[in-house]
């Protein structure tokens, strides 16, 4: 018997835990405040009454969202950090959210979405993103190899020139457009459309069900390329493979919940130094911790000031960072 | 076991390997020597598929090499190399990583019979003591023993090691050495060693096999090879060779230049 499963369980449970705690807190408070209680009640024998619409129509599509994105990053952040061997690398690192920033903000000034209403914001942050993707893994991509430096410092180059871009039609913009662009640029939650968040919810769920088609290559790339390739590992094949399912969770997170900072970085980083670098658990205990994160921060985020709502990305930055700090302070920190 | 035939291979840069051809026997010690630079260690790379060959082939077990399945061929072979990719890892659940060509498609955890394998393997290499320590916190030689203990994990007919004594005291040195001979003569598991001291590889191998600038110069017992007309012809510096007096294997002294003006 694995000395760690019993860990491991112990550690996936207090997590789901942790989540339906919060997922109930979430649904209850806010500008008006739904006893515990009566949630069931409500849900179940009170369709018609406000607090029914509250919770069910605007609460739970955002909370179910702040789970598939929270959980979508730092399962992405994990992937990354373990394909590139670096602790600093996040799923913004690459250019995808360069890309997709970039996109609405052409949309955004050209009005696109008044030519083809197909052009929602979404739609053009996904274009965005998956052009950017597409452009680096070509790029990278020598003779049937995937470059991994190269892919680093081109999304890093492609980062760049994206927010340059950016800057440049900022100071051009009129103010209300100015207004749209960094209310998505800094990253919400606030989706009501239930299609919308059924599908993103499902792809997230699907991504963290492929990433454990490659566990062991993950676990094997921790001795570098070349050792995971005397373990048996098609190396090439899973790196590509891994670069896509990253980049794909990052680009629909980011095409529908703008720039939400922080949680693909520290999450994968602080459970490598509570749980250990094996990617059998890291995977699931990523995916449940930044889903966890998320949704508080999202809590808050609209409760602090309420009636007004803070952009939850601010929320994730600092407090992800003043816990990161803390925690950095008191141990040396497990890096790659 | 092993038969190169009419190897040629390099990098873009230009360095290649060139027409080489060599049998390894089953269960025998291989030393493979040369000066900085001469392809030992792109040998061990094209026997471990990390590199391809523009010409010739190389036969494992009477198969070519790359038809066979890749999981497959790193559960007959292992390789030790100069790991600097040191991680923060259980010294246990590093050994364990060695299981992986065997796991089947959609094996997510060790079976028991994995966890017995690890076991035995950090029992001949006497690291059993060091399981639960992290793998960054234990000495050079220990660590030394425990990346072979991951090798033995991967139960190989074929152990390739790279310069597994390099930066170690003489104690973990022999250590190492006699524990892939005892593996050697005990499992009969077959072994090649890139090596730089001449005197440890006449010491413990059976054949030699001696490299010099990319092309194959002399294969054949310590004492055919170790002769220092072959060493100052290959290596360019002036040696005397003579005989150990406990093992009777051609022993290396080296001459400094002081002593060569004398």
């Amino acid at each position: 018997m694995n000395r760690n499963i019993t860990k491991w369980i112990i550690s996936l449970l207090c997590l789901t835990f942790l989540l339906l705690i919060t997922i109930v807190i979430s649904l209850s408070v806010g500008s008006v405040q739904v006893p515990v209680e009566r949630i069931l009640e409500i849900i179940c024998n009170d369709k018609s009454s406000i607090e029914y619409n509250i919770i069910f129509n605007l609460r739970l599509p955002r909370i179910i969202l702040g789970l598939a994105v929270g959980g979508s990053l730092s399962l992405a952040g994990l992937i990354l950090q373990g394909l590139f061997r670096n602790p600093l690398v996040e799923p913004y690192t690459l250019g995808i959210s360069g890309g997709a920033a970039l996109a609405v903000s052409l949309d955004l000034v050209l009005r696109l979405n008044n030519i083809w209403s197909i052009f929602t914001l979404p739609v053009a942050g996904f274009i965005g993103s998956m052009s950017v993707i597409l452009l680096i893994y070509i790029i990278s991509l020598k003779g049937g190899i995937l470059r991994m430096q190269t892919l680093l410092l081109t999304g890093v180059m492609i980062s760049f020139i994206s927010s340059s871009i950016i800057m440049l039609i900022m100071t051009i913009t009129k103010t209300e457009e100015l207004h749209s662009l960094i209310f998505w640029i800094t990253g919400t939650l606030q989706e009501t459309n239930w299609t919308i968040v059924k599908v993103v919810f499902t792809l997230s769920i699907f991504g963290l069900i492929t990433s454990y088609f490659f566990c062991h290559d993950l676990n094997a790339l921790l001795l570098g390329e070349e050792g995971a390739r005397s373990l048996g590992i098609n190396v090439e094949r899973s790196k590509k493979l891994l670069f896509i399912i990253a980049s794909v969770l990052t680009g629909i997170s980011v095409s529908f919940c703008g720039i939400i900072g922080f949680v693909g970085l520290i999450v994968p980083h602080i459970l490598r130094n509570v749980i250990g670098v094996d990617h059998r658990i890291l995977l699931m205990s990523s995916f449940l911790t930044g889903a966890l994160f998320l949704v508080i921060c999202d809590t808050l985020s609209r409760t602090i000031i309420s009636p007004l709502e803070l952009p939850v990305g601010v929320i994730t930055g600092i407090i992800g960072g003043v816990f990161f700090i803390s925690l950095a302070a008191r141990k040396d920190l497990v890096g790659y | 076991m092993l038969e190169i035939e009419e190897l040629t291979c390099g990098y873009n840069t230009g360095f290649f390997l060139r027409d080489i051809n060599l049998k390894i026997r089953k269960e025998e010690i291989v030393g493979v020597i040369g000066p900085n630079g001469s392809g030992k260690t792109t040998l061990l790379k094209v026997i471990t598929r990390a590199l391809k060959p523009t010409k010739g082939r190389i036969i494992l077990n009477g198969k070519n090499l790359w038809q066979i399945p890749i999981r497959e061929l790193f559960k007959k072979i292992a390789i030790v190399s100069q790991d600097t990719n040191i991680r923060s890892i259980v010294t246990e659940d590093y050994v364990l990583l060695g299981r992986i060509p065997h796991f089947n498609s959609f094996q997510l955890i060790e079976t028991k019979k994995d966890f017995e394998i690890a076991e035995r393997s950090m029992f001949l290499t006497d690291t059993l003591r060091l399981r639960r320590k992290f793998i960054d916190k234990i000495s050079g030689g220990e660590r030394q023993l425990v990346f072979i203990a991951r090798a033995l994990a991967q139960e190989p007919e074929l152990l390739l090691l790279d310069e597994p004594t390099a930066y170690l005291d003489i104690r973990y040195q022999v250590k190492i050495l006699d524990l892939l001979k005892s593996l050697n003569r005990e499992l009969g598991i077959t072994v090649i060693i890139v090596m730089h001291d001449l005197n440890l590889a006449s010491e413990y191998c059976d054949r030699l096999v001696l490299l010099s600038e990319g092309r194959l110069y002399k294969v054949g017992m310590p004492i055919e090879v170790l002769t220092y007309e072959i060493i100052e012809e290959v290596y360019k510096t002036v040696v005397i060779v003579k005989e150990n007096p406990l093992s009777k294997k051609p022993y290396v002294f080296l001459v400094s230049e002081d002593m060569r003006r004398l």
